[in-house]
């Protein structure tokens, strides 16, 4: 037994169906296997964030170019206070589970959202937004009008939502039913959702039907996103100093 | 030496997987919208099927036949993921338009068929050379699908138009069927017609009889 080469060629000698040699062969299987998907999926993840960074980019900029607008210019935002600040923290904390309607885990202490001014005039701001779809996270953009509370444009451009029923969230015929939407009643109440069958009032908007779980999902982290943890204190910052 | 190129050249043409053994029809029925896709996917697929065949065929003499197919299954669901992974990182407009169908070849029949009926028995470079040729075959299929789509559904082949449509002030309307999934059926269909037609060989017998008398 000492002699390793000698276990492995009594070990390959053995017959076929030998328990010892099934289990043996399942593990060194799985084994080879599982390193060779784990060495891919490793040294490929930073180009395979890269890539899926640049489509948000570009959603980001395919929502810019359907409503006509100038370049966007970034601003900071620090969530808690909704102040812009110089640059991003960097630092990220744990929400805890009762206050994450979205699901999102960790959440970012300062923001980057995208500001459109026509001379001075806040005409278009994009948030970027994420949250738990169906059984992906789905990532987008929200990009609401100057007045901070109707919608101009929403896109998600990250999910792994299923084909045919959830991830037509991605598509027009959907996106194309949120323009002229409201997040908020006047008293700043957030009425925004995502219903089943017909939209009632301004702030619904019809489901995609069989997507129910991907519809609530949506409703949730537009919620949160909009909400006081989220980037409610920057919007009514916004409301207060744009739109005097 | 003259039988091994045989196994490479024979299922490309007369012994196809998808027309004689209609094996791996699903994919081609989604990804066929374009050649660029069907030639991305034939490509995924030949890589699969040549690496699982060679694979398997290595370790053919030690596989417990209990568990055999779960073997086979985990070397072939670790080779779409890396396939899978090179796309997404190399290729992110492919992979997005190809969506979940790379990595469903991990359910592609002509995949574990080919290792089930000829990887288990045959030694590696065998292997190597039947998984090439059953990708080629494939692929063959695949093109050809992709080509009568692309240009009758979109009037263009490789994205670059040919027929110019009536929406660009040509000629030529596109026929919308061709975008849709039935019409990879259709034309699946009629290839196997034409092959079989030129191979009458390949005619299966009907699997239940014409009754007696029962043109009435």
């Amino acid at each position: 037994m000492g002699n390793p080469f000698f276990s492995w060629k009594s070990f390959l000698a053995l017959p076929n169906d030998h328990p010892g040699k099934i289990i043996g062969i399942a593990l060194i299987v799985a084994g080879i296997a599982s390193f060779l998907v784990s060495f891919t999926a490793v040294t490929l993840q930073p180009l395979r964030e890269a890539n899926r960074e640049r489509a948000g980019k570009a959603g980001m900029l395919a929502i810019i170019e359907q409503l006509g607008a100038k370049s966007p210019e970034a601003r900071f935002v620090e969530l808690s206070s909704g102040k812009y600040v110089k640059k991003v923290s960097g630092i990220w904390k744990q929400l805890i589970p009762s206050r994450d309607p979205a699901r999102i885990g960790l959440l970012e202490d300062v923001a980057t959202v995208y500001e459109i001014r026509n001379e001075g005039a806040l005409s278009l701001v994009i948030l970027p937004i994420r949250g738990k779809g169906y059984k992906s996270t789905l990532k987008g953009f929200l990009a609401l009008e100057g007045d901070a509370n109707t919608v101009a444009a929403v896109k998600f451009h990250d999910h792994d939502e299923t084909p045919g029923i959830g991830a037509n969230i991605e598509k027009d015929s959907w996106t194309g039913r949120w323009p002229g939407r409201e997040i908020a009643d006047n008293s700043g109440e957030i009425l925004i959702e995502v219903v089943k069958g017909r939209a009632k009032g301004i702030h619904e908007v019809d489901g995609i039907s069989g997507a129910t779980r991907t519809g609530n999902g949506v409703s949730k982290l537009l919620r949160f996103w909009l909400g006081p943890d989220g980037y409610g204190p920057y919007l009514d910052r916004l409301k207060r100093e744009d739109l005097k | 030496m003259s039988r091994l190129p045989h196994s490479m050249i024979s299922p490309i043409m007369a012994n196809n997987p998808v027309t004689l053994q209609v094996l791996g029809i699903c994919s081609a029925l989604a990804v066929t919208t374009s050649i660029s896709t069907s030639l991305v996917m034939s490509a995924a697929l030949i890589f699969v099927l040549t690496l699982s065949n060679f694979s398997i065929s290595l370790i053919r003499n030690h596989i417990p036949s209990t568990i055999r197919l779960i073997i086979q299954i985990t070397i072939i669901a670790s080779l779409v993921i890396v396939v899978d992974q090179i796309l997404q990182a190399y290729w992110f407009d492919m992979s997005k338009r190809l969506s979940v169908f790379v990595g469903l070849i991990v359910t592609n029949c002509i995949v574990l068929g080919r290792a089930e009926a000829f990887a288990m028995k045959n030694p590696p470079l065998a292997s190597i050379q039947d998984g090439i040729g059953n990708g080629l075959g494939y692929s063959l299929i695949l093109v050809i699908v992709g080509f009568i789509r692309e240009l009758l559904g979109a009037g263009s082949l490789f994205g670059a138009p040919i027929l110019i449509s009536v929406s660009d002030g040509g000629w030529f309307s596109p026929i919308g069927l061709m975008a849709l999934p039935p019409s990879a059926f259709f034309i699946l269909g009629l290839v196997v017609w034409w092959v079989r037609n030129r191979h009458p060989e390949q005619v299966e017998e009907a699997q239940v009889p014409p009754k007696e008398g029962a043109q009435q």
